[in-house]
């Protein structure tokens, strides 16, 4: 790849008649990529005002424009202008391993961080290494913007080296995406992109950069980054449909709050809260809405669905009157849809009408942003349902079916336990990253969140391998806050934290102060769990016969290596771990043979939940 | 939540439960929690509601319960004519696994729009799911189902063997088309209507043996004053920026707006 540009603006030479195409000058010689973009000290200089001359210019003003501040992303031929712009942007780039990597990160960045994170890749495998993090974010509806580079576009549709059709494979896993065209406009199109991942029900976004469009000339500075407006819904929700919500609710006699991921999506936590609080009215959420609501609080009963809590299935089983906010109606949350709320009228809060009605219907639809139409439905309500008896009953089922496990210390160590040391040993706002599996469901049962924005996991699209690149994307959105206080942990099963391992060499290499916590059960855990229930206990490509040393690995990487063989081990590690100001994996040694409980069979009935596996 | 068990748990102290269990203040597997799994009532013991959903989540009276019958619906989509879309309309159906009869497309007379014409077979909350997702697009501009009573129209060429020019001819007026190529072994007409007329034509030309046949699809648009998009205005008057103003207007009259 000799292909560079000059992006110093200050540059006179830097002009348009020798830009661009095969012949564009090398990069002066100072400009080693040990200076560049990566380096954590002497930011490159670029005036603070400045004017793009080049596409890729003008992407890199339309990021900066939309307050950009963090990419990630791997290099590439196609995408090579875009990172030589990036060369004197205040935007900081962190380059992934690997760039299913960089989706994660940015996916996760954007969910701690709160504004859409950024990932780049070049044209052909590294638009599809983005591919699983781009669906994983659409599954999630996780704002993100991907920007790939693209093959010239007089060769675009001719097999040239490294074209795959990147907006083709893309189209159904992003909420809109782009094939940027024109030098001139490609500035615009990146803040377009970038504004309608966030608006509405957020979403990933992609814009494909033929690299001869970023190449070109331009003099146009592209405008602010709008979402177009037909995109931008109406935050307030219609009056009558909040009446007609109102009045179901006040004369509901068992009403259950259904809080899900949109709620801390549409920063409506507070609402949502100040909601159930006011009127009593006991929560559950979804996987994707930990967070939303304190699991502390007496109100809550946790999560609902396939290894939701007992009593949250059981509540959602019995209410009279579901009102869901922000949430999709996952099959696994509601089972099978025949048996889910089989006696709840559904009062249903989206931003997306699309959502409403698409899984189980909706009696009293509320089309609108989660906090405001929330607020709308409390002030048109004239007074609270009675649900003191209701709330008895809640409170009983927590009783008749604790989270509970038995810790036995001459048995091996249990994943819950393990769990649990971490949440007592950190504060409230750490925030905790999984991969999937039965890790997964361990950390976010026995963790209790209590802050929206700290369960960053992947739930709709379930991607074994989030967890690391996951938490570096975490690490990196807290200490640009200056909350560098905030601990990182991420949850691993030793088989999804292999798929992403390299990611490792990121977060040593950036010095990014996470703890990696890997339930080793020697075991591909969940689909050993299946197994044993519904296979006969064939552990067909399910068990390993040999694990790498996790904490040795570790160490080889330079991030720092522990291990957990038993319970007396559990709290000095816990605290060691923790406490390195830098990258640290403990490989923790756990009960092979413990299962995740409770258990709604797919397509099953909430309310009949397993708690063995003979009630399977 | 807690790990532990009640029996137990004033034996441990809550703020430190990474303190590793001894023989004494181990929780031990007590009564209620089993080694594996978790105590608790088995399902079959439980209480459990006797209202049952169908498969598209609405409450059902289990007794009654009947499979919603699906309907066929034309829907218009006013899309932004760029590249791409049509895949993006296409794929949203395949993916979505919506029964799709046909799909037509054509610019307007509004630059750079373009107007689909979709015909699907769905139940009712099918049809209303296709229409939101459509929606949805980025490039979709409006959606609208048309009525029962809008103007429907399809067009098809057939091929057929020439060796009955005369009847073939008379056919073809029969059903008010026209002859578009005759030559000595073939002849093609085009018949247009809506598509009831169209089947019965293929039929009546069966007897001279088809050879070929192409069929566009349904086109249609609303009667009357009735846009056939909500919002949509007339197409020599749009302009970008009274655009959505207009929308608002007509989609509460329903009615273009001059
Ligand atoms: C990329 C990917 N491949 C396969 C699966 C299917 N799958 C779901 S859970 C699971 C086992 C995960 O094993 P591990 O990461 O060791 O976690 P454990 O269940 O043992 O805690 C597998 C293979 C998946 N979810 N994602």
């Amino acid at each position: 790849m000799s292909e560079s540009t000059n992006p110093l603006a200050d540059d006179e030479e830097t002009d348009a008649t020798d830009r661009g195409g095969t012949d564009a000058r090398e990069r002066e010689t100072d400009a080693t990529p040990e200076a560049g973009p990566d380096a954590d000290d002497g930011e490159p200089e670029r005036p603070d005002t400045w004017t793009p001359t080049t596409g890729a210019e003008s992407v890199i003003a339309a990021l900066e424009g939309a307050d950009v501040t963090r990419a990630f992303g791997v290099q590439g031929g196609a995408i090579m202008p875009i990172y030589d712009a990036l060369y004197h942007s205040s935007i900081t780039h962190l380059t992934m391993a690997h760039e299913q990597g960089a989706a994660h990160a940015a996916d996760a960045y954007g969910v701690v961080a709160g504004d859409p994170g950024v990932c780049l890749a070049t044209s052909g495998p590294g638009a599809t290494n983005l591919v699983t993090g781009i669906a994983d974010a659409s599954m999630d509806s996780d704002a993100m913007l991907a920007l790939t580079g693209q093959v010239p576009s007089h060769m675009v549709g001719s097999d040239a080296f490294q074209e795959t059709d990147t907006t083709g494979v893309t189209k159904p896993i992003t909420k809109h995406n782009y094939f940027a065209s024109d030098a001139d406009t490609v500035g615009d199109t990146v803040g377009e992109a970038f504004a309608l991942a966030r608006t509405g029900r957020p979403g990933p976004t992609l814009v494909d950069l033929p690299k001869d469009v970023s190449l070109d000339d331009t003099d146009r500075e592209p405008g602010p980054a709008e979402a177009p407006a037909r995109s931008t819904p109406d935050p307030e929700a219609d009056t009558a449909e909040v009446a007609a919500a109102a009045r179901a609710i006040e004369a509901a006699e068992r009403p259950l709050c259904l809080f899900g991921g949109g709620v801390i999506k549409g920063n409506a936590t507070e609402e949502a809260r100040a909601f159930a609080r006011e009127h009593g009215i006991p929560v559950v959420t979804t996987m994707p809405g930990i967070g939303s609501f304190p699991e502390d609080d007496d109100l809550c009963l946790s999560w609902a669905g396939m290894h939701g809590t007992g009593y949250a299935n059981m509540a959602i089983t019995h209410t009279d009157c579901l009102i869901a906010v922000g949430t999709r109606f996952d099959d696994r949350l509601t089972g099978g849809v025949e048996t889910f709320a089989p006696e709840a009228e559904v009062v249903h809060v989206d931003i997306d009408p699309a959502e409403i009605s698409k899984n189980v219907h909706a009696d009293y639809p509320v089309v609108g942003d989660a906090g405001t139409a929330l607020e709308q439905v409390s002030a048109a309500m004239g007074e609270s349902p009675d649900v003191e008896s209701w709330r008895e009953r809640c409170t009983g089922w927590r009783e008749s079916f604790p989270m509970d496990y038995v810790v036995d210390p001459d048995e091996p160590v249990r994943p819950q336990f393990v769990v649990e040391a971490f949440d007592a040993a950190t504060a409230d706002d750490a925030v905790v990253t999984t991969g999937v599996g039965q890790h997964q469901m361990w950390a976010a049962q026995y963790w209790t969140f209590t802050q929206p924005r700290t369960f960053v996991s992947s739930h709709g699209l379930g991607t074994m391998g989030y967890g690391l690149p996951g938490a570096i994307g975490a690490r990196v959105a807290l200490d640009e806050r200056d909350e560098t206080d905030r601990p990182v942990v991420c949850f691993d099963g030793d088989g999804s934290f292999l798929m992403t391992i390299q990611e490792l060499s990121v977060a040593v290499r950036e010095h990014l102060d996470i703890t990696v916590v890997v339930l080793n059960n020697e075991y591909i855990g969940m689909v050993r769990q299946w197994q044993d229930a519904f296979f006969e206990g064939r552990h067909m490509a399910s068990e390993y016969d040999w694990m790498p040393e996790f904490d040795t690995m570790a160490e080889a990487f330079g991030a720092r290596g522990f291990s957990i063989e038993s319970y007396d081990e559990v709290s000095d590690v816990v605290e060691e771990a923790l406490s390195y100001d830098g990258p640290s994996v403990v490989d923790a040694r756990v009960d092979p043979q413990e299962n995740v409980y409770p258990m709604v069979s797919s397509g099953g009935a909430n309310g009949e939940f397993a708690l063995t596996e003979d009630q399977l | 939540m807690s790990g532990s068990d009640d029996a137990n748990a004033s034996d441990a102290d809550p703020d430190h439960p990474a303190d590793a269990p001894d023989a004494e203040s181990a929780r031990r597997p007590g009564e209620d929690t089993p080694n594996r799994g978790m105590a608790g009532a088995r399902p079959e013991e439980r209480p459990q509601p006797a209202g049952r959903r169908n498969s598209h989540g609405v409450r059902v009276d289990p007794e009654v319960e009947a499979a919603e019958a699906e309907r066929t619906a034309a829907v218009s989509a006013l899309v932004e004519n760029e590249p791409g879309v049509l895949s993006r309309v296409s794929g949203l159906f395949s993916r979505r696994q919506f029964n799709i009869e046909s799909l037509t497309v054509g610019p307007t007379t509004v630059d750079g729009h373009s107007r689909i014409t979709l015909v699907v077979e769905e139940t009712d909350s099918g049809i209303d799911q296709a229409k939101k997702q459509l929606k949805k697009l980025t490039p979709v501009i409006a959606v609208g189902e048309l009525r029962d009573d809008a103007v429907r129209a399809e067009l098809v060429l057939l091929k057929v063997r020439g060796e009955e020019p005369d009847k073939v001819h008379a056919i073809t007026e029969m059903y008010e088309g026209q002859t578009l190529d005759a030559g000595p072994r073939t002849i093609t007409a085009q018949i247009t209507g809506d598509q009831g007329k169209i089947d019965d034509a293929i039929d009546a030309f069966r007897q001279f043996g088809i050879i070929e046949i192409a069929r566009t699809g349904q086109t249609a648009l609303e009667r009357g004053d009735s846009p056939t998009t909500p919002g949509e205005e007339p197409g020599h008057s749009a302009t970008g920026a009274d655009e959505t103003e207009t929308e608002t207007a007509a989609e509460k009259t329903g009615e273009y707006d001059d």
